[in-house]
């Protein structure tokens, strides 16, 4: 048994574990810390302080995400001065950022909204002067929106520690700093891979599905749990729903293995092909060999394809037929398909594309 | 896969994707990771930044994981065989090998060691390109490792050798005890999304769901007292033997679910030309394919989002599709298609549901037995799962090998079918890019990865494009003993001098146009790792 560091949290007594920081302590506990640049499976860096509590014979307020517990600890997560920290900091943020909720996508689980309304805040104190930049709409996936950016490093974290693919980082520092590839470039112009994690990470509106814009205000949206058509990985995912349509794709962490929540491009931005108009809506049969391919009803093709087949067979026999199933239908499907060709058909000439 | 079959008595993936983030040293090779299966990349290089895993990349490309590595062997390409023979040649030499696992649980160590003796590290530097000591320090590194793993994919197996290559892979992770253990184990990383589950479903000519063999009498009984049929004992043709049979005029009718082997077979040219002969092709796709042009019927078919069902995962993770949509116009998903038509000719093949399906499945399919759509709710499950209580298999051989011992395969090194000469002077080497997928029926109709990959191209070194004249962003003229393709130039060192790269997403840059169809004869995989060509600008 390893040993159990007790501590105090609002007048509870807690046997935390050696290593935990006071927030995961009081998460552990149900204890509520409100908090905005931390994220699980990233380093704690303790950039907002919005995570802020009070530690008897502590010289100032600390930042619990990145505070681990000592013994005989006394926390106070609720006193007047945490709480007036707190605001200020968010009202800092608030102003200094265009937080217009009306049009913004992340409108409802925005976390920089919800701490708002936590902290019960009116209005800021400060003037809102929001920096000015110019919205980053050059690719076609991620629109970015830096006026609405809090500075939390989360984007730059999951970029470089989740899916390692270093692309993003602080450029300048101070009231100047900005996130963003090398050289301030826009996405498209930089080695980003469009894998999105940075997107799935961010607490506000500040990076967003830019095809999703207006199609559907996140409590509208049916969320279907699902796996990845593409690669073997077989990530975990989620469709977002409106209206019959899949407006986007996210990962879900709670879902696990084997991705954790993160998906790649083709996961996250390669999906719109299933509304594509291209898409076959109907049999169609060619019924001579020179003639077009012209539409048909199922009965029809049915018809058409089964006295055809059972001609083959009779004069050919069963062994001149076969059947191509595919590494991209279900397990049902190709379970069905070759007890198809060898059941009904009576050949096992059957494969699929595997080796290539 | 009938590879490490050979070697194991299983061709799955023996471990899982995420004791990749706890072993010691991971070996990549023939797997371009970050690209084709993205997350996985994820992880190794999560593993190399944050866990100090070792990384070994044998790849004849500079692919992004080169930034990672420890050591990079960069073969020529369709010298697999022997880099790998080198690697266990300075193992035994300097005794770094695991005696007593090779002692207590493999066979054939002999003949082994007995082959791979004239594969020193120069002999090998002759044939393949790699330094003598780079291959000694990667030898090392990798018998000294405690748990390493090996991750391939098909830079491995599209080899007139894959099935050899696939061999010495199993050889050298054997002969340091890493198969059957956390950590470990020979990994084939599968291109499509339910590669594995077609395999595990019987969607081969030899055999029937989990692997049971056709001509085996007692398997076949019970299918056909499962099925109530009489069913036929033997072997199928395979895919490749299947296109060359319809040009003969042996096989009359073709029905092909879900692929577009005109864009993804090996010279396409003849595919086309053998499609052509049929007396009936059809084609049940989401698209009019390439391949669906040609059919004398196309039937429409839902989506993975449309539909209900599983697929499984490279690391043998059963796991569900849900139906989130409804099928645009009077598209069906598959399984409805096929039990229709089933029951058109007079086998009637009626299901409710997916679901029933499935039960049908895992009556049949021991390794499945365990599985049902209500366990999958929460997550996948890894087979073998036998039973309703085992909780899935995260890595195979534990104790013992499926087919009892481990078997050393003692392989010896054959050059690649075609190589270049003086008309056709460079190798052309194929695969897949990120932003991809396959024949690009599906990702060229999104808007975001068509935007970041608009058009193929062919990654050509800085180096060769001096001598041949070729500026960045060129159109150039690729052309093989088979045909001619047109694509535009990218100046690249990821391509190292004499190599060039091109992928098969583009129908109208088709690549297999030029490939080669010679065949492994075991594995029956095309050769699409190596052709000669010649480049010009056009
Ligand atoms: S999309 Fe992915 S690669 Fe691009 S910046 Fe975001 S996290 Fe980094
Ligand atoms: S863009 Fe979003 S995640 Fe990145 S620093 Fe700004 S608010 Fe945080
Ligand atoms: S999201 Fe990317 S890595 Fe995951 S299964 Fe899909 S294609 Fe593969
Ligand atoms: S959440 Fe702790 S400092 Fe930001």
């Amino acid at each position: 048994m390893e040993k159990k560091i007790l501590i105090t949290i609002d007048g509870k007594e807690i046997a935390a574990k050696p290593g935990q920081t006071i927030l995961e302590c009081a998460r552990d506990n149900g204890i509520f810390i409100p908090t905005l640049c931390h994220y699980s499976h990233t380093t704690n860096v303790g950039a907002c302080r919005v995570c802020m509590v009070e530690v008897e014979k502590a010289r100032s307020l600390v930042s619990s995400c990145c505070m681990p517990v000592s013994p005989g600890m006394v926390i106070h997560t609720d006193t007047k001065q945490v709480r007036d920290a707190q605001k200020m900091i968010v009202e800092l943020l608030w102003s200094s950022g265009d937080h217009n909720c009306l049009t913004c996508e992340q409108n409802g689980q925005c976390e920089l909204q919800n701490l708002i309304y936590w902290l019960k805040i009116e209005k800021p104190r400060f003037t809102i002067q929001p920096p000015g930049y110019a919205l980053e709409d050059t690719n076609t996936m991620i629109q970015r929106d830096l006026n609405k950016c809090v500075l939390c490093g989360r984007c730059i974290r999951a970029c470089n520690e989740i899916q390692v693919n270093e692309v993003l980082d602080f450029s300048m520092r101070g009231s100047h700093a900005k996130v963003g590839p090398a050289f301030d470039a826009d996405y498209i112009d930089s080695s980003c891979v469009f894998c999105g994690e940075c997107l799935q990470v961010c607490p506000t509106g500040a990076i967003t599905y830019r095809q999703a814009k207006f199609a559907g205000r996140p409590w509208e949206m049916d969320k279907v749990k699902t796996t990845c058509t593409y690669c073997g990985v077989g990530c975990q995912m989620d469709l977002f729903v409106h209206e019959g349509k899949i407006v986007k794709v996210s990962g879900n962490r709670e879902y696990g293995k084997p991705n954790e929540g993160s998906l790649c491009v083709k996961g996250r931005f390669g999906m719109d092909f299933i509304s594509h108009p291209d898409r076959l809506k109907k049999p169609l049969i060619r019924h001579n060999k020179n003639e077009e391919l012209k539409e048909a009803s199922w009965d029809e093709a049915y018809k058409f394809i089964a006295d055809k087949l059972t001609a083959v067979k009779k004069t050919c026999g069963a062994d001149s037929i076969a059947g191509l199933a595919s590494a991209r239908c279900t397990n049902e499907e190709n379970y069905l398909f070759q007890k198809f060709m060898r059941a009904a058909i009576g050949t096992n000439n059957v494969d699929h594309c595997a080796r290539l | 896969m009938a590879g490490l079959a050979a070697a194991f008595g299983s061709g799955a993936m023996t471990n899982s994707i995420e004791e990749l983030e706890y072993t010691d040293l991971i070996l990549a090779t023939g797997t371009n990771t970050t690209e084709n299966h993205p997350i996985i990349g994820m992880k190794v290089k999560r593993a190399v930044r944050q866990q100090g895993t070792k990384l070994i990349v044998i790849d004849p490309r500079k692919i992004d994981l080169v930034k990672y590595a420890d050591i990079w062997l960069c073969q020529k390409p369709g010298t697999d065989v022997a880099v790998l023979n080198g690697l266990m040649n300075v193992i035994i030499a300097e005794g770094l090998y695991a005696k007593q696992y090779v002692e207590e649980r493999t066979e054939g160590f002999d003949a082994l060691k007995t082959t791979v003796e004239k594969y020193t590290p120069q002999y090998v530097e002759k044939i393949s390109g790699v330094p003598a000591e780079d291959l000694k320090k990667a030898a090392r590194l990798y018998a000294k490792a405690n748990r390493a793993s090996v991750i391939y994919a098909m830079g491995l197996t599209q080899h007139i050798t894959g099935t050899d290559n696939v061999k010495t892979i199993a050889n050298l992770s054997m002969l340091c005890g890493n198969v059957g253990i956390e950590g470990g184990g020979v990994n084939p990383l599968r291109g499509q999304n339910n590669v594995q589950g077609a395999c595990d479903m019987g969607a081969l000519p030899n055999v029937y769901p989990a692997y049971q063999p056709v001509a085996n009498e007692d398997t076949r009984k019970k299918f056909e007292t499962a099925w109530k049929a009489t069913l036929s004992p033997k072997p199928g043709l395979t895919l490749v033997e299947m296109m060359n049979a319809a040009g003969t005029g042996q096989i009359r009718a073709l029905y092909i679910m879900g692929e577009n082997p005109l864009i993804s077979d090996p010279d396409l040219h003849h595919v086309e030309k053998e499609l052509k002969k049929l007396d009936l092709l059809i084609v049940q796709d989401i698209f009019l394919t390439e391949t669906a042009k040609l059919a004398d019927v196309v039937l429409p078919s839902a989506s993975f989002a449309e539909k209900d069902g599983t697929f499984t995962n490279t690391e043998r993770r059963v796991q569900r599709i849900r139906k989130a949509i409804e099928a645009p116009g009077e598209a069906k998903p598959d399984w409805e298609i096929i039990s229709a038509l089933a029951s058109q000719i007079g086998y009637p093949l009626q299901y409710s549901s997916a679901q029933q399906i499935f039960e049908e499945i895992t009556s049949l399919t021991p390794s499945y037995a365990g599985i049902t759509y209500r366990r999958l709710e929460k997550e996948g499950l890894q087979w073998p799962c036998p039973t309703h209580d085992h909780k899935g298999t995260k890595f195979l051989h534990k104790d013992r090998f499926s087919r009892g011992r481990g078997l050393f395969h003692a392989i010896e090194f054959i050059p690649p079918a075609e190589l270049p000469d003086a008309e056709f002077p460079l190798i052309l080497s194929t695969g897949r890019v990120l932003y991809h997928y396959h024949t690009g029926t599906m990702t060229r109709r999104a808007l975001g990865p068509s935007e970041r990959y608009p058009e193929s191209l062919v990654e050509i070194n800085p180096v060769d494009a001096k001598k041949f004249g070729i500026a960045d962003g060129q159109m150039v003229k690729v052309t093989s003993r088979r045909g001619m393709v047109e694509a535009k130039a990218q100046i690249t060192e990821k391509s190292p001098v004499g190599i060039i790269f091109m992928n098969f997403h583009f129908a109208e840059a088709a690549v297999n146009i030029l490939t080669n169809p010679a065949l492994d004869p075991t594995g029956k995989i095309p050769e699409y790792k190596v052709c000669a060509v010649k480049l010009q600008a056009a």
